[in-house]
């Protein structure tokens, strides 16, 4: 395969979410059906959603749902919201800078943490280090963070097995070290990064929400209007407006 | 638990935890009355906050005690205490004078749920401003808008058009908020993470295209919903169909809280390292702004109907808070903070007095203004005095405002954009003197649709109102609090940015 | 004893007590308008005091407080805005004698409105006349355009609310759109708008370099009030008011702070000396030069009086814009004087127009003739008017004619004394017209029977005033007679004691040698 399919397979998901949005868009834009525009702006918002979901996905990663076996001493009933947690606050010693090692240092640190049962604790003791430090090279540091790492690990498995990267321009270095990352954990367990997922299962419900006052306003609208076609909206507007034929007309201005 | 401690989140748990309670409340005056005190309650803690935040500094907040940068901080400076301060005490006046207002427009079963979607809104409006967190900005962004939507809505029972109205705003701000969430999504990608304050850092000297593409859905995400030419389509037909009492709410706090959150993100988010950024201005928010200010000025002054008049001339107005951030100095960025909140002061005013208008007249086309000094002249004063503010007349908030826009354009060498300010403000003479005249000069309608009794808006509505006015002068003669806070905040936001101070 | 800084501070607050006091008196008119007067008398008293304390070479000030900071709203009191304190307060006492006279005898609607309006207004002449900086002054300007608006439009009909919208849009936009910027851009260059002797820009200059002709451009036309072509179509259209609003308001104090601003800002903002050195302010004497005469000829075909009194007062301004430009000495000691002799002559001649008014309810120059002789009085006291705006002794106007064209030859501008002195020329056709057709000229249909008529009987003209009593003119109402004789009498007394006002007006000129 050439350099430009590849450049295109590679990125299947983005394209799956660039040709929902704008099919989605153009739905909003182009119909003239009420609902039929709440569809559309349904479809634009899953495709952020799938968007969302595509940043977080590592490969090989399972569903951030905590896995009692990884961390002997964890208590079932922590429950899945701290593990999300759990899972975001392993970036902080990656900031250190030090890829592999980091990582099964972390781990170390995770089964004590855990042990101690603060996780919470754990969380803002490991806070300050990433805040307060200045980026002092151009590797994982400025890289993203842990949950991240696990991703750019992903696509740098994956362009090890085709063709050099032609990724990111911020991934560079970053790449390898962060496949070290990667495969020193893959020993372990990988987990999808959970923050989007949460993030998406917030915007869905927003989305929802909206959907909901988009669609109560059709209800409405039809109710007051008898339709819900814009162009008959606007023609029994501009009739309310300026009197049949558009000939303005000073009383009856008031709908 | 002390208190005062909890003191950063008390603006959003106090509207939000005790508003829907507001729903339950049988209708009548006991929902009102419960907004009222809730609504005061958050003005309180926003004004402590304010000073708090005025005597030692930046306050951070942990949300539920989970550290940034990962857990929800809430941030507190200057820049926002001022638009808490602002949002809070527009909802705070709105509120009483909602009553006879909401009696009159909004079908009595409905002033509950009413009371309780002004409450979230105002949840909304006071979270994306406090919170430090890039997702939480898009979640009560969202909120707000939500209920806006539903409260503009609830406008049908004068004219039905207040559907159609809510429903183009609701898929404007939809596509808005998407948009903006798409460009956090992509800065999340090339950070990962949210925290408004670790994305500046990890953002520094990164530049690319996924920082580009973030950065221009974000700027055209809050275009959308800051009403920035000629993303302003939604504006017009919400403001002047809504109740007359939301009108006044979201023309004076919406499109400045959105405008907020563009100067945080341009600010303390990307900086002035980011390359885009000098383009952004010169080529999108210089242009856009300019245009706005002459476009939507010159549409308002043909506008039958006032309310519209007065939501163009938002549109309009908005254009000069762009054009303050477009010259990337300290002197514009106070220009901006500062038209913020004076805008937000007279647009409040106008629209409160075109409720009165409404609550006697039952209609705010231009007709029912006619000698409307001698029959509702407190009302009439309301609107002049808060007219001359928006024109820009010394003594009033307004040549504040047109002092520090011009000052700022003159000191970043933008003469041209001084003349243009200026000539602008002309245009508003236009649709504001226009108004005025009828208001002295015309004879009253002695029957008809538009005859109007004799007798002024009640004391409900009368009071916040001036309390507005009064602000309109008193701000215009003591800028402590708008100019010297907002060029403190400028600076600090400058330094955060990485500009010249 | 009130000490000057207080004085200032009162001449300032106390009309606004006035305007509160009128407000209260609304239902009681002679309450009412015993409370104008007493704030008139007032405000002379503080007037005096200011005026005395300067010309014992002091400069009260006073200081209230920041808005902005660097921005202060602050007073101090110098010969030339002591000078203006004096005439304004002192004609708002003269012309609220002549209001209470013409608006009962006009039965007019509104008058306590019409009233608090004038208190405001002569409130905010004071603060420009007392004002220490460029920001202060442009704050009490805009008050003053936005009180007498609501008295230009006082009769509220369809041709009120045209030149009311004139007035508005011309005074607001050329103050808005360009003085302000001018302010601004000032403030910019100098961080300050103090008043300073010598010229707070010509520190500046080479900050300023090609900008100081623009900038200047700005403030002569910025300054609308000072009505200089062509910016001065508000003028004409402000004489749809009441005739003591334009007596007062559009001969004393708007258009006096019009051109006041003007000859401040030449003196005090730029300098004189700068100005003469960098000579960019020679294009804006022409323009003056071309309104004065301009002006003069337009006047010349109106047929309204006041109309005709307002082209007339369009280009006597422009002989104060004329001498602040032509950056000499006598040249600013022309214009100052010529803002007090103006304001007394134009004052006359704008309130003998509304006796002839009130009397005889006729506005048009052609109506006028032979009413001389019905009323005398009148047209005795618009004569020695008419004489002093054309400048001829020994009235207070031939001074600063007489200064202006010192000052025009100390530049070197001979063509400027030509102008002048058609424009004096122009003064006589269209002025003393007036008086001459209301003395010499027969009344319509008094006028002896043509040959036609001549032989239709015997020589019974018909008796004069046969359409019965209620045609009979006489005499203005003695308030306004009154006011009048005050301000033609000050014509001639300003003519005796002009040697006094020039020694005390020469602080103004006296950086500025004279070249």
């Amino acid at each position: 395969m050439d350099g430009w399919t590849v450049f295109i397979l590679d990125r299947y998901n983005y394209w799956i979410v660039i040709v929902l949005m704008m099919l989605g868009l153009y739905t909003v834009f182009a119909r003239g059906n009420l609902v039929k525009k709440i569809v559309g702006l349904n479809i634009f918002q899953t495709s952020v959603f799938i968007f969302y979901i595509t940043i977080g996905k590592v490969a090989g990663g399972t569903a951030p749902i905590y896995i009692g076996d990884e961390l002997y001493g964890g208590h079932g009933d922590e429950g899945y919201g701290d593990k999300g947690h759990g899972d975001a606050h392993e970036a902080a010693p990656h900031d250190s800078g030090e890829g592999a090692e980091a990582a099964s240092s972390l781990h170390a640190k995770i089964e004590n943490e855990f042990g101690a049962n603060d996780l919470k604790a754990a969380v803002n003791a490991l806070e300050p280090a990433p805040v307060g430090e200045t980026p002092s090279e151009p590797s994982l540091h400025s890289a993203p963070e842990g949950a991240e790492i696990g991703k750019l690990a992903n696509d740098a498995l994956l362009d090890a097995a085709k063709e050099p990267a032609t990724d990111f321009e911020i991934v560079g270095e970053a790449v390898k070290a962060a496949a070290d990352a990667a495969s020193a954990y893959h020993s372990e367990v990988i987990y999808t990064n959970p923050l989007p997922h949460v993030l998406i299962l917030t915007a869905i419900v927003v989305g929802v929400a909206g959907t909901a006052v988009g669609l109560a306003l059709a209800v409405r609208i039809r109710e007051a209007y008898g339709t819900i076609e814009e162009d008959e909206l606007e023609a029994l507007d501009s009739v309310a407006e300026f009197g049949e034929g558009g000939a303005p007309k000073s009383a009856g201005a008031r709908g | 638990m002390n208190l005062i401690a909890q003191l950063p989140v008390l603006p959003v748990v106090i509207p939000l935890v005790l508003g829907p309670i507001a729903m339950i409340l049988p209708k009548g005056r006991a929902p009102w009355a419960y907004a009222t005190i809730v609504s005061w309650l958050t003005f309180a803690a926003c004004a402590f906050l304010l000073a708090e935040v005025e005597d030692k500094g930046v306050i951070s907040y942990a949300l539920g005690d989970w550290a940034p940068p990962l857990g929800i901080e809430y941030r507190i400076d200057l820049a926002n205490a001022l638009v808490l301060f602002l949002v809070s005490g527009i909802a705070a006046l709105v509120t009483p004078f909602a009553y006879r207002s909401v009696q009159l427009e909004v079908d009595e079963r409905q002033t509950p749920f009413f009371y309780c979607a002004l409450l979230i809104c105002l949840t909304g409006l006071l979270g994306v401003t406090i919170t430090g967190d890039a997702f939480n900005v898009f979640v009560f962004l969202e909120i707000s808008s939500l209920s806006t939507y539903a409260l503009v809505a609830m406008g049908a029972r004068r004219d039905r058009r207040a559907l159609t109205a809510a429903f183009n705003y609701f898929i404007m701000g939809t596509i808005g908020a998407t948009f903006f969430v798409i460009g956090v999504g992509l800065l999340y990608q090339a950070t990962g993470t949210l925290n408004i304050a670790d994305l500046h850092d990890r953002l520094a000297g990164q530049s690319s295209r996924v920082v580009d593409a973030g950065f221009a859905f974000i700027v055209v995400g809050i275009g959308l919903k800051l009403a920035m030419f000629p993303l302003h389509l939604w504006v017009p037909n919400a403001y002047a169909y809504a109740p007359s009492a939301v009108s006044a709410f979201i023309a004076a706090t919406a499109t400045k809280v959105a405008v907020y959150v563009l100067i945080r993100f341009i600010f303390s988010v990307f900086g002035f390292d980011f390359d885009f950024l000098g383009a952004t201005f010169t080529y999108v928010l210089l242009p856009l702004g300019l245009a706005g200010m002459f476009i939507a000025s010159l549409v308002a002054v043909f506008q039958e109907d006032v309310k519209r008049m007065l939501a163009y001339s938002s549109v309009g107005q908005i254009g000069y808070m762009l054009l303050g951030i477009s010259f990337g100095t300290v002197e514009g960025l106070t220009a901006s903070l500062v038209h913020v909140f004076n805008h937000a002061l007279m647009k409040g005013a106008l629209f409160m007095a075109v409720a009165c208008v409404v609550l006697r007249a039952g209609s705010h086309s231009i007709q029912a203004f006619c000698g409307l000094s001698k029959r509702m002249p407190v009302t009439t004063w309301a609107f002049i005095l808060s007219g001359l503010s928006l024109i820009g007349v010394p003594l009033t908030v307004g040549f504040i405002s047109k002092w520090y826009l011009l000052e700022a354009a003159f000191a970043a060498g933008h003469w041209y954009a001084g003349f243009l300010i200026v000539a602008s403000s002309l245009i508003a003479l236009l649709y504001v003197g226009r108004i005025a005249e009828v208001m002295l000069l015309r004879e009253p309608h002695e029957e008809g649709q538009y005859a109007i009794p004799a007798k002024d808006a009640p004391a409900s509505m009368l009071v916040p109102m001036w309390i507005l006015v009064f602000a309109n002068l008193y701000f215009g003669l003591n800028t402590e609090l708008t100019g010297g806070l907002a060029a403190r905040a400028a600076e600090a936001l400058m330094f955060m940015a990485g500009g010249q101070t | 004893m009130i000490s000057p800084a207080l004085a200032i501070g009162l001449s300032v607050g106390l009309p606004l007590i006035g305007c509160l006091a009128i407000w209260l008196f609304d239902k009681a008119p002679n309450l009412r308008e015993g409370a104008t007067l007493l704030t008139a008398v007032a405000l002379v008293a503080f007037a005096i005091i200011v005026f005395l304390a300067v010309g014992e070479g002091g400069s009260p000030q006073l200081f209230l407080f920041e808005v902005v900071p660097g921005l202060p709203i602050a007073f101090r009191a110098e010969p030339l805005g002591a000078m203006f304190g004096l005439i304004a307060s002192g004609l708002w006492f003269v012309n609220s004698i002549y209001s209470i006279g013409y608006m009962r005898g006009h039965d007019e609607k509104n008058q306590t409105r019409f009233y608090m309006c004038f208190a405001i207004a002569i409130s905010a002449a004071m603060g420009v006349a007392y004002a220490s900086n460029l920001f202060t002054l442009f704050i009490f300007y805009e008050v003053l355009t936005l009180s007498t608006f609501p008295l230009v439009t006082h009769y509220g009909d369809e041709k009120a609310r045209n030149g009311g919208r004139v007035y508005l849009g011309v005074l607001m936009a050329t103050s808005i759109g360009l003085l302000l910027p001018a302010i601004v851009w000032t403030y910019a260059i100098a961080e300050s708008t103090e008043f300073i002797p010598g010229g707070l820009l010509s520190a500046h200059s080479e900050a300023l370099g090609p900008i100081a002709g623009v900038l200047l451009g700005l403030y002569a036309f910025g300054v609308g009030k000072a009505a200089l072509m062509p910016v001065h179509p508000w003028l004409p259209n402000a004489m749809v008011a009441p005739t003591p609003v334009s007596a007062f308001l559009h001969a004393v104090a708007v258009v006096k702070a019009g051109v006041f601003s003007v000859l401040k800002i030449a003196v005090y903002i730029f300098g004189v000396d700068f100005m003469r050195q960098e000579g960019f302010s020679t294009p804006f004497m022409w323009i003056a030069a071309g309104s004065i005469l301009l002006a003069s000829l337009i006047a010349m075909h109106k047929d309204n009086l006041k109309a005709r009194l307002a082209y007339s007062t369009v280009s006597q301004l422009s002989y104060v814009t004329l001498g602040a430009m032509l950056a000499t000495s006598m040249g600013v000691m022309g214009g100052a004087m010529q803002i007090a002799a103006h304001a007394v002559g134009k004052m006359t001649l704008f309130m003998c127009a509304g006796a002839v008014y009130v009397a005889a309810h006729k506005s048009l120059v052609s109506e006028m003739r032979g009413l001389g002789r019905v009323m005398p009085f009148t047209f005795g006291a618009f004569f020695i008017g008419a004489i002093s705006i054309i400048g001829l002794p020994p009235m207070a106007g031939s001074w600063p004619k007489f200064l202006l064209m010192l000052g025009a030859a100390d530049a070197g501008e001979l063509l400027i004394i030509i102008a002048l002195m058609i424009s004096s020329i122009l003064n006589v056709v269209y002025l003393l017209s007036i008086p001459l057709q209301a003395f010499l000229k027969p009344k319509p249909g008094m006028e002896p029977r043509n040959e036609e008529t001549w032989y239709d009987g015997p020589l019974t003209t018909r008796p004069p005033y046969a359409d019965g009593a209620k045609n009979v003119i006489r005499e203005a109402p003695a308030f306004c007679l009154a006011a009048i004789a005050m301000t033609a009498g000050g014509t001639l007394i300003l003519f005796f004691f002009s040697d006094p006002l020039y020694d005390y007006l020469s602080p103004l000129i006296a950086e500025a040698g004279r070249p």
